[in-house]
Formats: structure tokens, sequence, C-alpha cells
């Protein structure tokens, strides 16, 4: 479904990706981990296609397109869904208006009909109780005022409605409560199926308790330096990412 | 350029849709400006002596007067001798009501969407069209006559009802109020008086639709509105022009009497010629708009939406006069291109216990400039007055300026007075959030900008809402990119 090869990227002429190879198949969960500023939110962005991140080499193909030649808002029609670290603020619209035009967009792009008032709403309402979230939320302006744990079940209710092919959840932990987590990662598993993929972005362990993944990959420096199992993650859990980078200066050398 | 800034531009550089204009035979006064121009003006339009007076005294005063600097906008100096101030399309005969109206003036107000064709029109408004300096023709009138309402065009109120307009008119803003407000008293043309009785409430909306068509003409419109005791009405304004290089003067004057709990509801869909990108031709829209809430527990409240017009000068008003009585201002100025906008409201508090509320949002896009100018007064009497105020700015792009004069005059100190500002962007963040859930950059400042002027777009009439929607999105169509 996906495939990322050889990819390279900088911010304002700082290289912060440094040849990144990746191959995600239907119905698997990747975790990809590391220590701050080891390039974990910067892929996240690339692949959404945030417009201050050049990509210097390499190639992304999704679903057989090349992804890099798609505009934001076509590969989010395309089916790739970011999850933000940090939710955006937008005073005066509420969130269902804003999710009817996003839905009704990815719908004429797809060459679907749009959604009238009456079936949106029955979409939301079953939307609403698969994540567990309140619908005063809704109504309100979108994230205008929102917890840090009411922002990231935003994000994961709009996943939930836009029926994404790839997910990619970049730290939708951090500021979240064990309540919250447990809320969160409830919704994102119940979205598991066999035809999508989730990429969970993440510094700690924690999250990964509650949501399961397939693979977890290892990113330092902007490369990924080692790839496993779940147990990958436990491993760094107890020793910390000192060892990781102990391990890479030390074949370095 | 960033992509934030493309966006913007992209969003910003639409062009104008009413820019059409359309030849037809008229009748028009010479060029220039003295008193036989008035006295032509007053002529054609058979008016009695006391009006002829009126203007007169209006247009001397005028003649000693100087244009206003004060407001922060800037445009080369007007020769009102250039002018023309009087044009009117030829009709055959004076049509009595709008089915005999020449069908050639009705097609121009289809064309800009408006039917005025009764049995075809929303049942819920009547409208009163005015083309250049006259009124083309007025509809719904024996449905509301049944009411004792009176709506028709200014010229056929002082025929019809002289004592109504010679008492009211100028008694809220007087012919020498201020420079353009002198100068539309001395050659107003036309415009819309309504008249609503004591105790009734106005079943349906009346707006009036003003489109300048003719070239260096000005347009001189004046509207006047009576609500008697425990009445109440809801007031639409909606204004187009050509699209030609020259600039073109519009000086209006709107005067509303709202006596004792009389409530009246004033709104204002403002989109004339702004300008082409590069800020050649445009309206320039000075106009002066005042209320007095006469009676106790009258109510006045303006709302605006102004997107159009090259240079804009206007402070729609109320005076609370009356114990109890409220004033509200709601405006959503839209600034694009070179336009240039100094808008705000007075509210002046002479009564006790009187309320007023100003909610401004102010939009600036490309190499504008938008200034909010407001001014609260408290006199001696108005024992517990009330004011909230909130100032909004929203930038876009680095090119716009968005100003802020807040005055404050205070002389009873029981007092409240609140004043809200803020300024704020439109960010690459936002725009690229709606971009991640398959919103395009279009749209997506279309709903972020519905959203912050949500507030006041919610107190225009239903159907009016979406179309200002809808132009908001146009006005900013290209300033994105």
């Amino acid at each position: 479904m996906l495939s990322v090869k050889n990819l390279h990227a900088s911010v304002e002429g700082t290289a912060i990706l440094n040849g990144i190879n990746l191959e995600i198949k239907p119905g698997e969960v990747h975790a990809i981990m590391g220590p701050n500023g080891s390039g974990k939110s910067t892929l996240a962005s690339v692949l959404a296609g945030r417009e201050e991140y050049e990509v210097t080499a390499g190639e992304v193909t999704f679903k057989g397109k090349d992804l890099l030649e798609l505009s934001p808002e076509d590969r989010a029609r395309e089916g790739v869904f970011l999850a933000f670290q940090y939710p955006v603020e937008i005073p005066g619209v509420s969130s269902t208006n804003f999710l009817r035009t996003a839905v009704n967009q990815v719908r004429e792009y797809r060459g679907q009909e749009p959604l009238d008032a009456v079936k949106f709403l029955s979409l939301m309402k079953e939307k609403m109780k698969l994540v567990e979230i309140d619908q005063k939320l809704l109504s309100r302006a979108l994230n205008e005022g929102f917890s840090g744990g009411e922002k990231k079940k935003n994000e994961i209710f709009q996943m939930a409605v836009l029926e994404p092919t790839l997910s990619i959840l970049d730290e939708t932990d951090s500021g979240l409560d064990i309540d919250a987590l447990k809320v969160v990662a409830h919704g994102v598993n119940q979205l598991k199926s066999k035809d999508n993929a989730t990429i969970v972005v993440t510094h700690y362990q924690r999250l990964l308790d509650y949501i399961v993944p397939d693979y977890v990959h290892v990113l330092f420096n902007g490369q990924i330096v080692k790839s496993g199992t779940k147990e990958l993650a436990l491993e760094l859990e107890e020793k910390g990412y000192d060892w990781i980078k102990d391990e890479v200066s030390g074949t370095a050398v | 350029m960033s992509k934030d800034n493309q966006i913007l531009e992209e969003f910003t550089s639409k062009e104008y849709e009413h820019g059409w204009s359309v030849n037809y035979e008229a009748d028009e006064a010479p060029v220039g400006l003295n008193e036989d121009t008035i006295r032509w003006i007053s002529s054609k339009k058979e008016e009695p002596q006391w009006l002829l007076d009126w203007r007169l005294k209006a247009f001397r005063h005028w003649e000693k007067m100087k244009e206003p600097t004060w407001p922060n906008v800037s445009y080369p100096k007007i020769d009102y001798q250039k002018l023309r101030y009087y044009s009117a399309p030829k009709q055959k005969s004076k049509p009595k009501n709008i089915d005999e109206v020449d069908p050639e003036l009705l097609k121009i107000y289809e064309r800009l969407g408006i039917s005025l064709n009764e049995q075809k029109r929303l049942q819920g408004i009547a409208v009163d069209a005015v083309l250049d300096s006259v009124s083309v023709g007025t509809t719904f009138k024996d449905t509301l006559s049944k009411l004792g309402v009176i709506f028709c065009s200014f010229s056929e109120a002082v025929k019809e009802h002289p004592e109504l307009v010679k008492k009211y008119l100028g008694s809220v803003v007087p012919a020498t109020d201020n420079y353009f407000a002198a100068l539309n008293s001395a050659v107003f043309s036309d415009g819309s008086f309504c008249y609503i009785p004591k105790g009734v409430r106005c079943p349906m909306e009346l707006s009036t639709y003003f489109r300048i068509n003719a070239a260096n003409t000005g347009q001189f419109e004046r509207t006047l509105i009576i609500a008697e005791d425990k009445s109440y009405v809801s007031y639409l304004e909606g204004c187009t022009a050509p699209q030609r290089d020259e600039n073109q003067l519009h000086a209006a004057v709107v005067e509303i009497y709202a006596a004792e709990n009389a409530e009246v509801k004033y709104s204002t869909v403002q989109n004339w010629f702004p300008g082409d990108k590069n800020g050649k031709g445009g309206i320039y829209n000075f106009v002066t708009k005042r209320g007095i809430c006469a009676g106790d527990h009258a109510k006045i409240s303006w709302t605006q939406v102004e997107t159009g017009s090259a240079v804009t000068w206007k402070y729609p008003s109320c005076i609370l006069k009356g114990d109890h009585s409220i004033g509200e201002f709601y405006s959503v100025a839209v600034t694009n291109n070179y336009q240039q906008a100094d808008t705000g409201t007075k509210m002046i508090h002479i009564g006790k216990n009187t309320k007023s509320r100003i909610v401004s949002k102010g939009i600036s896009a490309g190499k504008s400039q938008n200034s909010y100018r407001g001014q609260v007064q408290i006199m001696k009497r108005a024992v517990n007055a009330r004011n909230f105020s909130q100032c909004d700015s929203l930038l876009m792009g680095n090119n716009c300026g968005a100003h802020t004069f807040p005055y404050i005059d205070i002389h009873n100190s029981t007092a409240q007075v609140e004043h809200e500002a803020t300024t704020s962007k439109i960010g690459e963040d936002q725009i690229f959030y709606c971009n991640q859930r398959g919103i395009d950059s279009e749209d997506a400042v279309a709903l972020i900008v519905n959203g912050y002027a949500k507030e006041v777009l919610n107190q225009l009439p239903m159907e009016f809402a979406v179309e200002a929607q809808k132009l908001l999105a146009l006005t900013l169509e290209g300033s994105v990119g």
C-alpha cells in the first residue's frame, strides 16, 4: 500500500530525513519510535505533504500512485489521514460543518454524490458511538477551547468519519492521561480492518500497550536504524534510546 | 512566495461579478454643481418650494464646508464640478405599479438576480429598485398598504405624504451635519421611504436595491424610515455598480426614527464595484447613516456586510435618547487589493439604562487598508448606561493593514463600558489542517473567514446570510495561493 524508498527531506536547508525505507501492507500497524529530534514528526508531515518540508531525494508510492506528486488535499482524498500532534483551532467553524465540507470534497474527488444533511448526520451518529465522543463537542467551534484529550479524541473521530486507507497518528499519546489514552486507542482499534493500515508515531511505549503494532521501527538521525516486532518497543522502554544510539555509533566506527 | 501567500494571492484576485453596464436613454442634468443644478433637479421632480429651499440652504452651507481629511483613507481630490448629479432612465410614461415598468429596466434587476415580478418573488420581501438617480419600481405596495405600511420611493413620498417627509427629513441627520450629508441634502435624487404605523409588525422584509449604471454620475439617495410606537420592521439594502475605470461617488444618507417600543433592524450588503486588481476605478462610498431611538425601550440594530467600494467612509450610528433604548452595530468589512475602508459606529447614550453593543469584524487582504473607527459617548443624564464593544481584525498576507480607532467619552460615573480587540492572521497551519482533511485551499479560506464573521452573519435575515457568505468567499477568492 505504501512504499517509501530512500526518502530524504530537509527543512530550511537542514537535512532531517536521511534515507528512509519503509514498506506497509494493508491490515498492518507500524510503530515509528525514536528519541526527540530523530525525524519522527517530519516523516509524518512529509507523507501528508506539508509545504515547509522539501523532499530532496527518494520516492513514495501510495496505492500505486506517486504520493509526492499529489497536493496535500489530494493525498487526503486518496485516503491518507494525519492525526495531528497539535490539532489546529478554527474559531467559529463547528466540527460538524468542517467535517461535512471535508467529506463532500472527498466524495466529489471520488466521483460520489455529496451526502445530504440527513445522511451526513446519521454517519456522524454512527461514528460518534464508535469513538465515544460527546455530541456537544461537535457543535462547538473546531478545537477551540478543547482540552488536550478532547482535541485528540476529535482527531480520531474525524478519522472515523473520513475512513482513510492509511492513518498516521503523530504523537497522539502526548498530553493524554491514561483514561483518555485508552479511549483514543479503543477508537483506533475499532477502525482497524484488513484493508487499511496505521502508522503510530510515538516517543513512548505506553501507547503500544493499547494499539499493538505488527512492526516497530526505530528512527535515529533521520534513518530507520532498527526494525522488529512489538518486543522491540518493550526493550526500548527498558533500556532507553541510548542503547540504540550506542549501537548505531558503534557500527559506524 | 510561501504557499500561504500564494493561496491568499489567488483567492483575492477574483473579478467583480456585477461589472457590466446597460445602454438606455437617459434624462440627465448638465455636468457641474451650482444652484441652478439644484433647481433643475427639484423642478424635474416637481418638488414643493419648501423642499427646494431646504436643498438650497444645504448647498449654501456645503459650499462653506471642507471635505473631511481625518478618515484613514487617501484618494485623489474629487472635482465636484466634473460630476453629473442626476441621471434617470427615460420611461415612456410614469408606471403606476411594477407591471407597467419598462421591461428593459426590469431585466437589469433580473440579471442581478433580483426579480421584481411579485408572482415570482419570495413572499417575504418587498423591493424598491433604485437605478442611478430614480426609483424604477416598488413591489408589494398594495399588500403593505392594507396594514398602513408605506413603502415607496422618496420622490413619491414627497408627493403623497409631504407632512411625514417634512416632519422627519433632516431630523436625525441635519442637512448641515457633515460635508457629504450636506452635499446629499442639496442634490439627493431619490431613495426609499418607509413608514410603519403604531403597533404594526411589518410582515415582510423591506429592501432597496441600489444600482449605479450611468458613467460619471454620482448617486445620492436618501432613505427615511419611521417606526411608530410598538412597531417593527426589518430593512435590507443591497448595492452594485458597473466596472468602470473612473471612480464614482456615492454619497447617501439614511435616517431612522424609532418611537417608543419600536424596533428597526437595518441590514446592508454593500457590493459596489471595488476597483480592479490594480486599484483602478471603483466607488467612493461616503455615507451617513444614523438612527434615533426617540422613545423609551426603542431598539435600532445595524448589520452591515461591506465587501465593495474603492474607498468606504461610513459610520452607522445610534442616538439612544429614550430610556432603556438599545443600539446595536454588527459589521463585517472586507477589503482586498487596493480597497480602503474606514468604518465603524457611534453610540450616543443620552437616556437612562441605555445599552449598546458593537461587534466589528475587519478582514484585510491584498494591499488593502481596513480601519475600525468607533465612538461610545455616555452623556451626563445616561445613568447606568452600558456598552460592549468587540473589534476583531483578520489579516490575510503581509501587505495589508488593519487599524482600530476607538473613542470612549464618558460623562456619567455609573456607566459600564467594555472594549475587546483582537488581531489574527489566517495561518498556514489552519489551511494545511483543512487540506489534510481533503478541503482545498479556497474552500478552507471561505470556511475560516465565515467562521470568523459568524457572529455578524447570524444577524442577517436567513436568505441574505447565505448570500453574504457566498459574497465573502467571492470577494476573497484569489487571495489565497
